[in-house]
């Protein structure tokens, strides 16, 4: 897996998967080989019968022959047939199979930050539409070259022994056809393309329009935004018929050329039909040729096409493979025996890019094992920052972040993520059921009744009873939706279950009411005796039972201590406590 | 899955012919460029049919007479080449008019998709705005977008090209009996068989590409799922097992388009030995008919070329029946929704205010209940007045029902129980848009449109450049717009991206003063701000206040001390309601609410907390 990055280039990619299956290939080639060859002899047999015709006292014994020959010669072609598509196309879904596979792997290796600056919707465009155009390259584009290369190979010997004037006169003809279809081809495509970028502003525009829908009908806007969509739409339909107007060309002019073939065959080969240079045999020949190779003709302006799309996607995907995995195992990587869960920031400042203003700056924080630290600061104070460093979903200068005296990264990613226990501020779960959601992060799986216990603790046990199929309820779009407070207690346990020697709770309360909060904290405290545990949170009641309390302001630590020495204090955290108290009594009136 | 598929299904049955008929009134207005396409198709579908028997004729007429030397060379090439100038001119022909042809039904199907997205579209600007709670906005643009498209195919490609392709068979099938019924019906026979196994090929392929599709779906589903949650993943160890499970789904997806595969590789080949067993039967029997003098050789070739001009069209026509079926389904859901009754509308006779169109902005709540949905009152026993020019402040904690009484002011919704006045009579009663003319909102979520600044501030209206800029002087938004390149033809991305909430803000202010409305709904935003522009939306509101009724849901204490009248809701309730001072010297709701407010200002203004 690793090697796929050492490809320069999507080509050079590609050509790794072809040659894995270069035996496959070289089958599929024969067969089509064979296909062609036997399907060439059709017309053939048709103008030498028509041709027994002519002489005088022909018996229907040889019209026998002639029959059973063009029926024999077409099931052996079709066999090849079907083995060329069996063989040809199939091959292109295994390669499609281990490109994805390979994609996918490689995606799941991308750090953090690559998430957030490229769009799911983009990423899954090209795991989907560039990947299928792909395919279509290294499947029916290969298919179709071979049977054009083949059938043109075979037919062009034979119709120059049959005529070579007429032949000469087809050649010069017939790749018309083939520029038609590419040349138009690519208009259209660019075209339709164009269309498909002005649709989606029209349906920015209408999306946009019914999301104001308040605003629009209290400043009685909606005359005028019908005018505006009128307008676009419009645009749109003129911006539509642009295109017809070039499709509508392409279709018949390509029947054109064709027609031309067959002109020139009647004109022609009748002529020299009638002169005797040719029977009347070989002239109806030639009109049956001149269909097999119809096909082939347009398929070669369909397939350049193609490979145009194809090497376009193949670059977009490229460009993903390109990306290295900015967390890598280093090699000077070590296992400590055992985790104990100190957690050190020495003199820690961090900022996203070296163009961006710090988030953290100057922390100094020494956290011994089986402690509890609460972290509590406004919106974008650099709280989760923080927390996001110890799993290392990003990454400090190397030094600032020490687990057990060990900078952090030195510890194998593994054996890191393996200790901690995360609960996100955002929760995420699987479509899948509520157990298996639980036991995300258990390599072997968790016994029902683990699950049951840790759910439990996370104050989830009494809501699952009352789902219809308990702990086999399945989540997400095709199951039940869970409430903010359901969601937030199942990462909870998620995160418990691992027994982790750290358990970070990232504001992991906020949609919990206070009461529920209690019963959870005063059950995580009994199970995270001797682990060290880190809570983010808004609200005082989380915190205030910490050996240790944080206020974080604008990236820097600006009080810290227990609750009853920040109340002393008469800071920020003694306003915050007084203001909730205010409205938790607003609330009970 | 399974469900929505069956649920299409029965829609479509159930659908078919009265949704078909409301279809083909859309074509009424192009009643005449209609029939002209139709025409056309008819004519250039039978000119496709000629060339055959066009090379009958030279067999027969010339080239074998020639051949066996009853006929002078030089005529029989002069025939030939008279054959060959008559089958480029229905070249000449086919191009032509295919080209008219095909831009012709363009045009017609992509005027009715015009027709059909701006009736969608302006149902869904005069349809009541709770519809838009129940129906999801992705869901609307669907309606608008991708069923309209499918719909364009039916025009476009489907009945025209199913037409097309019954004239292409009964072209072929005429000339064929034309010549000889007995050699037609010889050459016909495989035709049953070329039904059977095309019948047999779709059943399959469409079972096929419906696991293919259940697949992809899977696939992508999980897909999606795993970038989203790709830190999830990572923190929890879990990228071998994701690994694995993925592998399990991309091999399903393999075997099913495998499994596909094969009705494609065994259907081509079938269809090349059914047309050459054709092809034979042809050469049999018709080779006898000319042995036996019934037939000329050139009709036999003319056979042997209509056969192959037969498969093609057949294939297309069953092919044309998903096309059908997709646009059943989506004409289905587009009537579904154009025959939604539009909900709240203007009164039929509307009442007319004496002194044209503006109120004096006398507002009255009589006891009024309203609840979203059934008995959930979300309102209860409301009542209030507010005297034109008066401003009011209406405060309470989150869901006591403070925005409800701004949109039931607009009728955004009707009330269940009592009666909303303004100016003395029932707003039931005022014509809509007459209505709504005499407020401006400015909400706490401000909504920019994607256009320009300028366009932000006036909208539709036509409002003067000068006013525009007018409004924002007097708003203060002129500061930071004058920074900008463009100044108020500064471009605004979907949404107001790229501005900030206090300058979104200003925008909306100047956008509420510039339409000088009788009365201001103002819910302020509680998101914090900086001092400086905390300062100038200050100002702003007291500017936008001036001379007209103001109702307020307001977070701020300098607003609120200056306000006539502070109403405090509470659950639905109305709690207490006075100035100020009176209300703290109750200490009750509003003086706790005061306090909590209190200490939120203080921490803005040391720039610490505000959440």
């Amino acid at each position: 897996m690793k090697a796929q990055t050492s490809f320069p280039t999507g080509g050079a990619w590609l050509r790794h998967y072809l040659k894995k299956y270069r035996g496959t290939l070289l089958i599929g080639t024969l067969y089509v080989l064979g296909s062609v060859t036997f399907g060439v002899f059709v017309p053939r047999f048709v103008g030498l019968a028509i041709d027994d015709l002519r002489t005088t006292g022909v018996s229907y014994d040889k019209l026998l022959r002639s029959v059973v020959l063009i029926v024999g010669t077409s099931i052996v072609s079709g066999l090849f047939l079907f083995l060329q598509r069996r063989t040809l196309i199939n091959m292109s879904r295994y390669i499609e199979y281990d490109l994805r596979q390979d994609f996918y792997s490689h995606l799941q290796k991308l750090p953090l930050d690559f998430f957030q600056n490229n769009r799911t919707g983009d990423l899954m465009a090209r795991a989907t539409n560039d990947l299928s155009a792909v395919r279509q390259v290294v499947g029916p584009a290969i298919m179709y070259s071979e049977q054009t290369l083949f059938r043109v190979l075979i037919i062009l010997p034979i119709m120059y022994q049959i005529s070579v004037k007429l032949t000469l006169i087809l050649l010069l003809t017939m790749p018309f056809v083939s520029l038609t279809v590419k040349y138009f081809g690519h208009l259209i495509h660019i075209r339709f393309e164009k269309i498909q970028e002005f649709f989606s502003d029209i349906t920015a525009r209408a999306q946009e329009n019914l999301t104001g829908v308040r605003v629009i009908r209290a400043y009685a806007q909606e005359e005028f935004e019908r005018r505006q969509f009128a307008m676009l739409n419009h645009e749109y339909v003129e911006r539509n018929l642009g295109l017809v107007r070039l499709s509508a060309v392409f279709r018949p002019l390509m029947q054109f050329f064709i027609g031309l073939g067959f002109a020139a065959i009647l004109l022609v080969g009748g002529r020299e039909a009638a002169l005797g240079h040719m029977t009347i045999g070989e002239f109806a020949a030639f009109n049956l040729y001149l269909e097999q190779l119809i096909w082939p003709l347009i398929a070669m302006g369909y397939v350049t096409n193609l490979v145009q799309r194809g090497t376009a996607s193949l670059k977009r995907m490229h460009q993903v493979l390109a990306v290295e995995p900015a967390i890598a195992e280093t090699t000077d990587q070590i296992t400590l025996p055992e985790i104990k869960g100190k957690i050190e920031f020495r003199n820690l400042t961090f900022r996203y890019r070296p163009d961006l203003p710090t988030v953290l700056e100057g922390i100094d924080l020494v956290i011994e094992p089986g402690r509890t630290v609460a972290f509590i600061g406004r919106t974008g104070a650099g709280k989760s920052t923080l927390m996001n460093l110890i799993p290392r979903l990003i990454d400090a200068e190397p030094g600032m972040v020490l687990i057990d005296d060990t900078p952090i990264g030195r510890i194998s990613l593994r054996q890191l993520r393996e200790n901690i226990g995360y609960v996100p501020q955002e929760t995420f779960l699987f479509s899948e059921t509520l157990a298996e959601n639980i036991a995300f992060g258990m390599r072997n799986g968790a016994p029902p009744e683990e699950i049951e216990r840790t759910s439990e603790i996370a104050g989830l046990a009494d809501d699952v009873r009352e789902f219809p199929e308990n702990w086999q309820t399945v989540l997400g779009e095709r199951g039940i939706t869970l409430s903010g407070g359901q969601k937030q207690r199942t990462a909870i346990a998620r995160a418990v279950i691992r027994q982790p020697r750290i358990l970070i709770l990232d504001d992991s309360l906020s949609a919990v009411d206070t009461y529920t909060e209690e019963k959870i904290l005063s059950q995580l405290r009994g199970i995270m005796r001797g682990r060290t545990s880190l809570i983010v949170a808004h609200r005082i009641s989380t915190v205030k039972d910490a050996d240790l309390i944080c206020v974080i302001d604008h990236g820097r630590i600006v009080e810290r201590g227990t609750h009853s020495e920040l109340m002393a204090l008469d800071g920020i955290y003694a306003d915050l406590y007084e203001r909730q108290l205010l409205e938790e009594e607003l609330a009970a009136t | 899955m399974a469900g929505s598929h069956h649920e299409e299904e029965q829609l479509g049955k159930l659908y078919d012919a009265r949704a078909a008929r409301r279809l083909i009134r859309y074509l009424g207005p192009y009643r005449r460029l209609v029939v002209i396409a139709l025409g056309l198709t008819i004519g250039l579908n039978l000119v496709r049919q000629i060339g055959p028997l066009l090379t009958k004729w030279a067999i027969d007429w010339y080239v074998k007479p020639a051949s066996d030397g009853v006929l002078e060379k030089t005529t029989a090439f002069n025939g030939v080449l008279m054959i060959a100038g008559a089958y480029v001119g229905s070249l000449v022909f086919i191009l032509i008019i295919g080209y008219f042809q095909d831009v012709l039904l363009n045009t017609i199907g992509q005027r009715v998709m015009y027709d059909l997205r701006e009736e969608i579209f302006g149902k869904l600007q005069s349809i009541e705005v709770s519809f838009f709670d129940a129906n999801p906005v992705g869901r609307l643009i669907t309606r608008l977008t991708t069923d309209v498209d499918s719909l364009n195919e039916l025009f476009t490609s489907g009945l025209v090209e199913v037409l097309g392709d019954i004239v292409l068979i009964a072209g072929a099938l005429g000339m064929m009996f034309y010549f000889n019924w007995k050699l037609a019906i010889v050459s016909l026979l495989v035709v049953p068989l070329l039904i059977a196994v095309t019948s047999w090929f779709r059943r399959g392929a469409r079972e096929g590409f419906r696991r293919v599709r259940t697949k992809i779906a899977r696939l992508n589903a999980f897909t999606q799922e795993h970038i989203s949650g790709a830190q999830t993943v990572q923190l929890f160890n879990r990228e071998e097992k994701a690994m694995a499970e993925f592998s399990r789904i991309n091999t399903d997806h393999r075997q099913a388009n495998i499994d596909t595969i094969f009705y494609y590789a065994v259907f081509y080949p079938l269809v090349n030995l059914i047309s050459a067993v054709g092809i034979a039967a042809i050469v049999w029997y018709g080779g006898g008919q000319v042995i036996q003098n019934a037939i000329t050789i050139g009709t036999l070739v003319a056979f042997l070329q209509y056969t192959q001009r037969l498969w093609q069209p057949i294939q297309d026509i069953s092919d044309k029946y998903n096309v059908f079926q997709a646009a059943v389904v989506a004409s289905e859901r587009v009537f579904r929704l154009l025959d939604t009754p539009d909900g709240i509308q203007s009164p039929a006779s509307a009442w007319q205010p004496e002194h044209g169109a503006r109120a004096r902005g006398h507002i009255e709540f009589r006891n009024v209940w309203f609840a979203y949905k059934d008995e959930d009152w979300v309102l209860k026993d409301v009542s209030f007045t507010v005297d034109p020019g008066e401003s009011v402040a209406l405060v309470g904690h989150t869901g006591s029902g403070k925005t409800t009484i701004t949109n039931l002011l607009m009728r955004f919704y009707d009330i269940q129980r009592g009666q909303i006045l303004l100016d003395g009579v029932d707003i039931r009663q005022w014509d809509l848009t007459r209505l709504r003319e005499n407020f401006a909102i400015v909400l706490q979520d401000i909504f920019l449109f994607s256009g320009d600044i300028a366009g932000n501030i006036r909208l539709g209206n036509r409002i003067t450049e000068d006013r525009v800029e007018w409004a924002a002087r007097e708003v203060h938004a002129d500061g930071f717009i004058d920074k900008l390149p463009e100044r108020f033809a500064t471009k605004v991305r979907e949404r107001g991206a790229g501005f900030s909430v206090g300058q979104k803000q200003l925008i909306s202010f100047a956008r509420a003063l510039a339409f000088d409305p009788r009365i201001l709904v103002l819910d302020e935003a509680t998101s914090s701000i900086d001092t400086e522009t905390e300062q100038l939306i200050q100002q702003a509101i007291e500017r936008v206040m001036v001379d007209r009724t103001s109702i307020i849901i307001a977070h701020r204490l300098s607003t609120i001390q200056r306000v006539d009248k502070i109403i405090v809701l509470h659950k639905g309730e109305i709690r207490e309601m006075g100035d100020h001072q009176s209300l703290i010297a109750q200490r009750g709701i509003y003086h706790k609410l005061y306090q909590l407010q209190y200490r939120e200002q203080k921490d803005l203004l040391r720039g610490t907390f505000s959440d």
